[in-house]
């Protein structure tokens, strides 16, 4: 009997020890500007991880202040541009992946291979012509100016990770809802909605997670408040004044636009981890 | 080859539940044991608790008279077969058959291993599938490719896992034979885990039942069937299961469902005073009346009864007959049938007829039964009041005999000196 | 009756076409197109066509300030990249930062997914919360987190590692190459370790505890059961978790953009087209850089797929 509780405490003390290891591996550098972002500028040299004073210095600065111009309108873009970039990508990946998961049609490996091939290509190549073309049609530093590029990023994963999904689907229960006395649109929304559900709710996750961090469309495609995203946005932030680093003001907008991963993460994480070993590696 | 002592094993999880309670078993060097019992009954945590893979909470674990419970796996020597196999599907057979021995370094040359893997390929036919990968084989090569590792290790003990359970019913078969045989040739000493007690019955000299985790009763299969010790063991050892009926003495007759009968004095003694007992009665115990030897019919008693319904099997037919009961025998039947992981035992008798038989259901009946096989049991604590343990005991060293001599005629056959 | 007649044609009508062309085979193939390509087409809209522009730009002599110097000038763009300095420089430090990177990542990733895989199930999914964190966070908000922690004005770092030879509260990080170099990766490897630690978990739930356990029987210790049975059976994991990161790392741009912006021999392949086309506004040559970098990506998933055989399409369940 002892020896039991012995292995048990030590075995616990060993799975604390690493639980604890990884938590500081994944939050520290989270904790770190979260306390910088309380830091006032004097606050900011002194050598050490958390501030003297707590001050809402930063925040007040950014969400009231005389930076909330700049912020306020560059979180309306991320936020805006990220839904609809993602709403579309996963509409278009729906009927893409149902097509792929559930059809015979020629061209299907076609269409796989190029999302894959998509997914691959690296994001700086196309930025130019792009850079390019907008100037020319009008859509540079517009809202669908970005949505469009982004598409780019998001859809070829929302249509591997969607397909894996369709493929798991028992879909004779759709054909057993019609063999007991249902309608077709009833055995769709009674059947396949609510299982087809999830992998969509998570494809759509992650391909905001995508859009929202995107950083090279939003550099090079924007130039005002107009369209910038919030990451942009924040590598061409300046301070309040010229003399002051912009480091305070910079962190608490980092913080704040850290908040819906978090949540995110926080209330799904098991299907987003689902979700991204599906689409990469059969489950 | 080697013996394995089993003194007072205890496991014990996180939450405090015993998975197994209290067990110990002596296996002699060459026996080869069955665990059984229904699902959760500890069979496969006692197997795990054997080979190494789970801790031992408390008690010993004694291969060769040696205390194992701080050895890993690899220290104690013994082999396994697990459920799945257990391929590892990136090797070949020949390297799946040849991995324990590349793992015990510099201890075996290229040509030795070539020479033992070839070997035990041949004694299991894989002779021609050797460069195969596992996923190509079927079923049953499989199952010899898990046996061919345990083989070529000259392990001090085979354990098996469920080896059958994924085959199926001819192929089950089949192995069951092949595993028994191959068992006497190398006389080693196994221990088998199975919930099917056709695999227990057939391939064990002796065999454990444990239910929740405790050992009920271990014998061999005959003293098992013959002379159970309590109510579980008599019921899902042999199927049929033993039919049980509620009976009440009365002067030198049992009261039961199916009318009053006439049992044996010595037997009645045991019952005396007691309000209610449950007869049991094993199906093929009973007969078509007018079927029945005449030298037979006295030690039976036969009565008139009406089948509800019947199966007829080409070798033999089941008949169903229902009896009305107090609730209180309801409770004891539905426990007994949870205790047993089966389905609800309902108030009913199953009796097994010859094939030649004409009586059907929903018509009366004459039927006989033998009533010097009847057993009586004490309803609440399950104990078997009738049980000879004098005649068990006979049974089993019986078997040990036959066991002993088999052993020795396969190693003279293989030219090995027989062994004390 | 009708429902076990019906029970019977239910399967026909999904079973995909026979040999011939029956008109629901035809209707099915039409619908799978219809589904499948408004995706397709967006998707070839977005890349194909701008990389074709970037090949048809790339020929020309191109700068946005003077639009009407524009001049066909061939391949002289490419000689010009190809024999300039920079670009091998920064091609140096992008493999550098790829091999480096994805080497950490892949053994740090594995002992992450070992842990989890392993965790008891009361803080399995703390631990999944805790490590999805890096995935999702913006990548320059991660930068600004390790820039501002080793920023000789605003950091700690300098103060707490202040007893490590060579690191005093005068060493800025990120006016040397190799010091910038090691923040830079440090916050790439720690962003992206999540996402290959959760594939090769994937992985690794893939091969049954049975497999180890019985080579666990059989006399195998720690080590070589991960090395003669876990390992080999998660090549495929491993191989694909590779190939994604190394194309990722490949392209690396946000961390560096942030924290140096490409100063002090930092520079990458990105950084360089970025600052050739978006910043001088040189468009053909900026173009040459995109369709070099692109090349680049192909011939490492061509490397990858002939010579290490990952097999994509399977290990992503193409195949199943």
């Amino acid at each position: 009997m002892t020896s039991v509780k012995n292995t048990n405490r030590r075995e616990r003390t060993i799975w604390t020890i690493l639980t604890v290891l990884v938590l500081v591996y994944a939050l520290f550098p989270v904790a770190s500007i979260f306390a910088t972002s309380f830091k006032l500028p004097s606050d900011l040299s002194t050598g050490k991880f958390l501030p003297t004073t707590w001050s809402p210095a930063n925040y007040e600065q950014i969400l009231v202040g005389n930076a909330q111009e700049l912020f306020l309108s560059a979180l309306r873009n991320s936020v805006g541009i990220a839904l609809i970039a993602t709403f579309i990508a996963v509409v278009l990946a729906t009927l893409c992946a149902y097509a792929i998961a559930r059809l015979d049609f020629p061209g299907k490996k076609l269409v796989l291979t190029t999302a894959l091939a998509v997914s691959i290509f690296p994001v700086i190549s196309i930025v130019t012509p792009l850079f390019n073309l907008w100037r020319r049609i009008g859509l540079y530093d517009t809202w669908p100016g970005l949505i469009i590029p982004y598409l780019s990023l998001t859809l070829p994963i929302s249509i591997w990770t969607l397909a894996a999904f369709f493929r798991q689907i028992p879909w004779e229960l759709e054909q057993a809802a019609q063999v007991d006395g249902a309608t077709t649109w009833q055995a769709f929304r009674k059947a396949v909605v609510p299982l087809a559900a999830p992998g969509v709710f998570t494809t759509a996750i992650i391909a905001f997670f995508i859009a929202w961090n995107d950083f090279v469309y939003g550099i090079s495609l924007t130039s005002t408040q107009a369209a910038r995203p919030v990451p942009a946005a924040l590598a061409f932030f300046t301070g309040a004044s010229q003399f002051e680093a912009p480091t305070g003001a910079i962190s608490a907008a980092a913080i704040i636009v850290t908040i819906p991963v978090v949540l995110l993460v926080v209330l799904f994480q098991r299907q987003i981890v689902s979700g991204l070993t599906q689409g990469a590696v059969k489950g | 080859m080697a013996s394995i002592t089993l003194r007072n094993i205890v496991k014990q999880y996180g939450d405090g539940f015993p998975a197994v309670n209290d067990v110990s078993i002596d296996i002699a060097d060459g026996e080869f044991i069955i665990l059984v019992g229904p699902s959760g009954c500890g069979k496969s945590t006692l197997l795990r608790m054997i080979v190494g893979l789970e801790d031992i909470t408390a008690g010993d674990l004694l291969i060769n008279d040696v205390r194992v419970n701080d050895k890993a796996p690899r220290e104690r020597n013994l082999a396994m077969v697990f459920q799945n196999y257990a391929l590892y599907p990136h090797l070949t057979v020949f390297e799946n058959i040849a991995f324990p021995l590349r793992l015990a370094k510099k201890k075996h040359s290229e040509e030795e291993i070539r020479q033992k893997v070839t070997e035990a390929a041949r004694t299991l036919e894989l002779t021609d599938h050797l460069e195969r990968k596992p996923a190509n084989l079927s079923g049953g090569q499989r199952q010899r490719v898990a046996m061919g590792r345990a083989i070529v290790r000259e392990a001090d003990a085979f354990l098996f896992d469920e080896p059958l359970s994924n085959l199926d019913a001819k192929l089950r078969g089949q192995m069951r034979s092949e595993i028994s045989q191959m068992q006497r040739r190398l006389g080693v000493t196994s221990v088998y885990v199975t919930h099917d007690q056709t695999e227990a019955m057939t391939l064990g000299d002796r065999v454990a039942v444990l239910k929740k985790g405790e050992l009920q009763q271990i014998a061999s299969p005959r003293e098992l069937y013959e002379q159970p010790v309590n109510l579980f063991v008599a019921g899902f050892i042999g199927s049929p299961s033993m039919n049980f009926l509620p009976a009440t003495p009365a002067g030198d007759r049992l009261r039961t469902p199916i009318g009053d009968i006439p049992v044996a004095a010595d037997k009645l003694q045991t019952v005396q005073g007691r309000q209610v007992v449950l007869a049991g009665i094993r199906p093929e115990h009973f007969e078509d009346a007018t079927l029945v030897d005449e030298a037979k019919r006295p030690q039976g008693h036969t009565f008139s009864t009406e089948l509800t319904h019947s199966e007829w099997l080409g070798n033999e037919q089941y008949g169903y007959i229902s009896f009305e009961a107090e609730p209180e025998i309801h409770r004891l039947l539905a426990n007994l049938a949870r205790e047993m992981d089966a389905d609800e035992l309902r108030p009913q008798i199953v009796v097994t007829l010859d094939a030649a038989s004409r009586i059907r259901g929903g018509r009366p009946a004459e039927l006989w039964v033998d009533t010097s096989k009847l057993q009586l049991f004490d309803p609440e604590t399950g104990i078997n009041l009738t049980r000879d343990a004098e005649a068990g005991r006979e049974l089993t060293a019986e078997a040990d005999a036959a066991r002993k001599e088999e052993i020795g005629l396969a190693r003279e056959r293989q030219g090995v000196p027989v062994q004390g | 009756m009708t429902v076990t007649t019906r029970q019977k044609q239910a399967p026909e009508a999904v079973r995909p076409g026979g040999r011939q062309y029956s008109d629901r085979t035809r209707a099915e193939r039409r619908l799978g197109w219809l589904l499948a390509g408004p995706a397709f087409v967006v998707m070839l809209a977005v890349t194909a066509y701008p990389i074709l522009q970037a090949v048809y730009d790339s020929l020309f002599q191109y700068r946005l300030t003077a639009p009407q110097d524009r001049e066909f000038i061939g391949l002289r763009n490419y000689a010009v990249v190809l024999t300039d300095e920079v670009f091998w420089r920064d091609l140096g430090v992008t493999l550098l930062i790829t091999v480096v990177t994805v080497a950490v990542e892949l053994v740090l990733g594995f002992a992450l997914a070992l842990v989890m895989h392993k965790a008891l199930t009361s803080v399995r999914g703390l631990l999944r919360t805790a490590i999805l964190v890096p995935y999702g966070i913006i990548t320059v908000v991660s930068a600004f987190a390790w820039f501002y922690a080793f920023d000789i004005n605003s950091g700690y770092v300098n103060h707490w590692f202040n007893w490590v030879p060579g690191i005093s509260p005068d060493l800025n990080w990120f006016a040397d190459t190799w010091t910038a170099l090691f923040v830079i990766m440090a916050s790439e490897i720690w962003k992206t370790t999540p996402f290959i630690s959760l594939l090769l978990l994937a992985g690794l739930a893939q091969v049954p505890d049975e497999l180890t356990e019985a080579a666990e029987v059989d006399g195998a210790t720690w080590w070589e059961r991960m090395r003669r049975v876990v390992l080999p059976n998660m090549k495929a994991a491993i191989m694909v978790a590779v190939l994604f990161r190394a194309l990722d790392a490949f392209r690396i741009f946000d961390n560096i953009f942030i924290m140096t912006k490409g100063a002090y021999g930092t520079e990458t392949l990105s950084l360089l087209a970025y600052r050739t086309s978006i910043g001088r506004l040189e468009i053909g040559l900026g173009s040459a850089i995109s369709v070099v970098l692109f090349i680049c990506v192909l011939l490492i998933c061509f490397i990858a797929i002939k010579l290490f055989k990952v097999d994509l399409a399977g290990a992503r369940g193409e195949k199943s």
